[in-house]
């Protein structure tokens, strides 16, 4: 108990993080590692305004206008109206929000820590914005729905400390389950949504991008990366393997990027020591198996060496390594066909102002063209990636064309 | 910055497609097709297009040590050229008054590529049907060759243009379409890189270039056609 | 009618190598700064992707990475019995267009000057006597040193990961660099690039002959480098498309691989593409810049009022726009008084192309790799018995092996028909070209003006070219091609060597160097110069003049490394005391 007590405390202090953090600047805080910003705020539209678009299988879903404006924002809600949002899932007016609003991860912050977030937007400029109607599919227009789905897969509840692991863990615990919500993007889903039971972190799809598994895993998990690594990682959206691409990007940048060192030191130990998830085999191709003879032709006809160089190696720093690399070798290849056909620009921070990018390979390379060349990078230099398929690639071009 | 939607909170289910993959559209503009053999004439018209075959095959001849310019596709690639922005002097200054001036001030002449072209074929073909009773493209090699020596050092006088301003013209886009990668029409199947031992456009010989003396073993690729025959 | 924006602190014209240097000197500084390019902006992806950047045809052969002359071009003559013409297509030089300018089709290579080069005049009077000079050379010392400048020679160094070897640190000469360099305060921040086989043939060779052979400073980065401001190089893959086109893989100093990645984080920094500035505009004295005046894409005038103006255009572009803006007195050859156009000066370029035994591969290349001696170059040897002063230095390039321009074949090889085919065959593997890369010196008829007759597409008079090569450069550079022919009879496995002599007149249409400087000279007066030494208009307190334009004459060297440092120092300068107090530094 009296370790519970200490630990709390250490935990509640963490919170009130560094020193003279005053709510105001613990709320600011805590939006950048909710990376609130992101999804409230439309393609050149004022930050927290909402109206972007987010597509889900069942329609499009718009975000809500989080600044203070009274009539078309939250400008009218008290600290439990919000809290009841970020805690529960519920609107002001009793409705349920889609789960699309990560609620279900949100639900472990601490009610002061809600609080400071609720006195940071308030001070936000108010602006006066309607949101479009969300063009839901029936029935999941209907938000009572929603209560079910709850039911099967939504744990209410701040988080939890665990008095067998260091403080540190905890706030790092606290960071990655509650506004990091990580999982959101990092687990993989039923198809429901929900997260499937005990595959926490295993890496989940979306679109036409796998966020990868950060488990422990020896095959595409985090397991070679060291705990500064990880956290090198979150802050400057680098280091000497590989660098954030892709909406990892936008995550760096707008929140990860702006967290504390002993923050992102926190989170890189509790991400560490996620349990390992259970292997999984690759997936089997449909195709007949690949010449990787084709596929190292392509590697170095197709200038991938320019960066890459010719035994994979990278350049520390600056060019992500494949050889060893986590995501090459993910079970799913979304990611690398993804990087592969439309290329990527680096995430950049003060601490790393080059936007490195690659760029896209889709308009010279058929799909037969990808599947090859990446199979052989996933099975060149020690890689233990499976094969790609012709029709993995087309999937994914299809996705990354639709998207456009 | 490309543009990514928010995750859907599903997997996206992969469905098995049936149909064959498909390339995606060569993204090129239009005058660099993927083929590299034009389907119809762009610019040159059939007499024209006959003196250009001929001179290709002279300057640059099919002999022992292999195909020339016009096995090469390079008319073609003067085809394509002429009916685009170089043919048009797209970026170069055309603003009057004309004047001769000296070597050393450039080319002066009011014709665009194009219209060099077409008025110096045209004056070629009747000085030959002159002198030989013959178009340029039906004279013998050796008369061929004494034509185009004739306009190499400017002793065939022709009524509209230089004729050194357009056989220096006509030479230089010859070696162009000879060397230029094949997505541009000539170089057919490499016949011109393969000639010297160029293996195309490729960006890393950190290893290589320390091997002093030895061959560089890949085979020439194309930007846009990778190692395919034409 | 121009609509006038808000004004700034500081506008800069141009967003080239100068523009991006002032421009992040200048917002450390605090200052709000924009930018006005007249070209589109640029980055490594998608502008320079692996993917398309190896185009010779598209890029170097029809020229897609620079300026159109049907937007800018100037007009052309050898000397004043003639009647200047438009340079209807680009030859001899290759003016930058869009951010970044040259800095992204440039070689890298990269030098300082020697000390003697800021001193040329009163160095060589001294050494040779007054008369030894010709009446109607205008050469003219620095009004600064090259030990003012060490310290920026440095900076821009460290800026661009220069790839090198020392040759003389802090007065000590060094093994494997230039012994005849001016000393320098610590070593090249990554060492040489890699030797090749035919610069290692060279070595040999020179070496023989009791030179002093040195790999030349390279803007191409050795390898994996972070520069001072934080930003990140990749190092050079040899991919032998360098001079002409951007890098694809961020290995060549630029101002998008070493500065822009930082400058344009800032908020107190922007910038405007397609934004041609027609006109710098003065108040009613004509002593003080209000500002610029720039035309969009859509043709709309606009004003941009600022409180400093910093001419970043390229050396040829400063010097129209001066002239057009009427700031300064044109120079007039005939009077000799003046000084808006006057000194402009060029490079001297000749070839001797090597045929070895084995191949050497010259696709495998990057723009600075090449072995240098500087034996012959500036006053590093007794120019007593020549008649003619200042020299060049003799490099073994190897920057690629690009098939439609860079095939080396002997003297009398027909040049079409089955022997050129076979000289094709039979060379293309085995041949490079020594550079012999000549100072110009500045002559009393090499200037420039505007043109009476010819306009460009805003309707302002283009700018003339008078300039033709005269007796002392041609002598010089004969006498330092021969020296460059002593070293291909010595190369080991040679089949024989070609001779490309730089003779006669000058002329527009083959390529040699975008080299062109002077014009807006540096000095100590107004009456023999535009800028003083802090770069600072005689006449315009709140204008400097950044590049080339700035050189009294042309030495022996690539300029890029010397416009650097000296951007680096005005805008030390303009920081320092100017800022403090604006008004003449001098």
């Amino acid at each position: 108990m009296k370790r519970t007590i200490v630990l709390a405390a250490a935990f509640a202090l963490a919170s009130a993080h560094a020193g003279d953090f005053s709510q105001l600047q613990r709320g600011k805080y805590l939006v950048q590692a909710g990376d609130c910003q992101s999804c409230h705020t439309d393609k050149n539209g004022p930050p927290f305004a909402g109206g972007r678009a987010i597509p889900t299988p069942f329609g499009t879903i718009y975000s809500r206008n989080i600044t203070p404006d009274p009539a078309t924002g939250i400008g009218g809600w008290s600290d439990e109206d919000f809290y009841r949002a970020m805690h529960e899932g519920i609107s002001r007016d009793g409705s349920h929000l889609y789960p699309a609003f990560p609620y279900p991860w949100y639900t472990r912050l601490t009610r002061d820590d809600v609080r400071a977030i609720k006195s940071y937007l308030d001070t936000l400029e108010p602006v006066r914005q309607e949101i479009p109607p969300n063009k839901l599919h029936w029935p999941m227009s209907w938000r009572s729905l929603v209560s079910v789905w709850n039911s099967l897969f939504f744990k209410e509840g701040e988080w939890q400390p665990d008095t067998s692991k260091s403080a540190e863990w905890n706030r790092g615990g606290y960071l990655v389950e509650g506004p990091g919500h990580c999982g959101a993007c990092h687990s993989p889903k039923n198809l429901l949504g929900g997260v499937k039971k005990g595959d926490a972190f295993e890496g989940g799809e979306g679109e036409n991008w796998l966020a990868p598994d950060l488990t422990g895993r020896t095959l595409g998990g985090l397991s070679e990366w060291s705990v500064d690594e990880i956290a090198q990682f979150l802050l400057t959206g680098a280091n000497d393997r590989t660098r954030a691409n892709g909406p990892m990007a936008e995550v760096v940048e707008l929140s990860t990027s702006h967290m504390t060192e002993s923050d992102a030191k926190a989170m890189a130990t509790y991400l560490k020591d996620l349990p390992n998830g259970a292997s999984v085999a690759a997936k089997k191709t449909a195709d007949t198996a690949q010449d990787t003879a084709r596929g190292r032709a392509l590697y170095l006809d197709n200038n991938c060496t320019a960066c890459h160089m010719e035994d994979g190696a990278g350049q520390p720093g600056i060019f992500p390594r494949l050889k060893g690399s986590a995501i090459v070798q993910q079970a799913d290849p979304a990611t690398a066909i993804h990087l592969v056909l439309s290329g990527s620009r680096a995430a950049a921070t003060d601490a790393n102002p080059n936007r490195f990018a690659m760029p896209p390979f889709g308009g010279k390379l058929s799909d037969d063209d990808v599947a090859a060349l990446l199979t052989y990078v996933r099975s060149a230099w020690g890689n233990r990636g499976g094969a790609v398929s012709a029709s993995d690639v087309r999937s994914v071009r299809k996705q990354v064309i639709a998207s456009k | 910055m490309p543009t990514f939607s928010r995750r859907s909170f599903l997997i996206a289910s992969a469905t098995a497609s049936a149909t064959a993959c498909s390339r995606i559209p060569n993204t090129l503009p239009p005058e660099y097709p993927e083929q590299t053999r034009n389907d119809a004439p762009l610019f040159l018209d059939a007499s024209e297009r006959r003196f250009i075959d001929a001179a290709c095959a002279r300057i640059i001849p099919k002999d022992e040590l292999g195909p020339g310019a016009l096995e090469a596709g390079v008319p073609d690639f003067i085809d394509r050229q002429l009916a685009g922005p170089f043919g048009q002097a797209g970026t170069w200054y055309m603003q009057g008054p004309w004047s001769k001036g000296s070597e050393e001030q450039g080319y002066q002449l009011k014709f665009t590529p194009a219209q060099l072209y077409r008025h110096a074929i045209h004056n070629i073909d009747d000085y030959c049907n002159t002198q030989f009773k013959k178009t340029f493209a039906s004279l013998s090699p050796d008369e061929q060759d004494r034509v185009l020596t004739g306009l190499e050092k400017g002793e065939i006088e022709l009524p509209d243009v230089p004729s050194k301003t357009f056989f220096k013209m006509l030479l230089q886009n010859v070696t162009e379409g000879f060397f230029a990668d094949p997505m541009y029409g000539g170089n057919r199947d490499f016949i011109g890189w393969k000639l010297i031992g160029f293996p195309g456009p490729r960006y890393n010989y950190v290893a290589e270039i320390e091997q002093y003396g030895k061959p560089y073993p890949l085979p020439p690729v194309s930007l846009k056609l990778g190692r395919a025959k034409a | 009618m121009a609509t006038k924006l808000k004004s700034v602190d500081a506008v800069l014209v141009g967003f080239g190598w100068t523009a991006a240097i002032i421009g992040q000197e200048l917002t450390e500084a605090g200052l709000q700064v924009v930018a006005l390019e007249r070209g589109p902006f640029r980055d490594t992806v998608p502008d320079f992707s692996p993917t398309q950047i190896q185009d010779e045809l598209r890029y170097a052969v029809r020229k897609a990475t620079f300026e159109e002359p049907d937007r800018e071009t100037l007009t052309f003559r050898n000397d004043a019995s003639q009647t200047a013409l438009p340079m209807r297509q680009l030859g001899s030089f290759l003016p930058g267009v869009g951010v970044g300018g040259a800095g992204v089709h440039w070689n890298g290579q990269n030098w300082r000057f020697m000390p003697t080069d800021f001193k040329m005049r009163s160095h060589c009077e001294q050494r040779y006597g007054k008369k030894f000079l010709p009446d109607d050379m205008t050469i003219q010392d620095w009004p600064l040193t090259y030990d003012d400048l060490e310290p920026y020679y440095d900076k821009w160094e460290y800026l661009c990961g220069i790839s090198g070897k020392a040759g003389n640190l802090n007065g000590t000469i060094q093994d494997g660099g230039n012994p005849f360099e001016g000393a320098r305060k610590r070593e090249f921040p990554l060492p040489p690039l890699k030797r090749c086989a035919s610069t290692a043939k060279f070595d040999e060779a020179a070496k023989s002959l009791g030179l002093h052979p040195f790999p030349c400073p390279a803007g191409n980065a050795s390898l994996p480098y972070t520069n001072p401001l934080g930003v990140k190089m990749g190092q050079c893959t040899y991919c032998g498309y360098c001079e002409w086109f951007g890098c694809a893989n961020y290995s060549k100093a630029s101002p998008q691989t070493t500065i822009l990645p930082v400058l344009l984080r800032k908020d107190n920094f922007s910038y405007k593409t397609n934004a041609t500035v027609t006109r710098i505009n003065l108040d009613s004295t004509g002593k003080k810049a209000t500002g610029v005046t720039y035309v969009d894409a859509q043709g709309r005038e606009f004003e941009q009022p600022a409180d400093l103006v910093v001419l970043c255009a390229y050396s040829l572009h400063n010097v129209h726009l001066l002239l057009t803006s009427k700031i300064g007195k044109p120079y007039d050859p005939v009077s000799g008084e003046g000084v808006v156009g006057k000194n402009y000066a060029y490079q001297m370029s000749a070839y001797v192309d090597v045929f070895f035994d084995e191949i050497v591969n010259p696709f495998m290349g990057a723009g600075a790799l090449g072995q240098v001696v500087d034996d012959f170059n500036g006053d590093n040897f007794d120019h007593g018995p020549h008649g003619f002063i200042g020299g060049g230095y003799i490099c073994m390039w190897q920057t690629g092996g690009r098939p439609i321009l860079q095939h080396y074949l002997p003297t009398g090889t027909p040049k079409w028909g089955g022997g050129f085919k076979k000289a094709l065959k039979e060379n293309y593997l085995r041949a490079s070209s020594m550079q012999i890369h000549g100072g110009v010196m500045s002559f009393r008829q090499n200037h420039l003006d505007l043109d009476p007759t010819y306009r460009d597409i805003f309707g302002n008079p283009l700018l003339r070219l008078t300039f033709d090569f005269q007796k002392n450069d041609l002598d010089m550079e004969k006498f330092v091609t021969e020296r460059a022919v002593e070293i291909a009879k010595a190369v080991k496995g040679n089949r024989g060597y070609n001779v490309r002599p730089r003779e006669g007149h000058y002329g527009i249409v083959e390529y040699q160097t975008t080299h062109n400087t002077g014009g807006a000279i540096i000095g100590d007066s107004p009456s023999n110069s535009v800028i003083n030494k802090y770069c600072q208009s005689w006449d315009v307190p709140n204008l400097f003049v950044m590049g080339a334009s700035a050189y009294p004459q042309n030495p022996g060297y690539n300029p890029t490394g010397t416009v650097g440092a000296l951007t680096y120092w005005a805008a030390d300068a303009i920081r320092s005391r100017y800022l403090k107090n604006p008004g003449a530094l001098a």
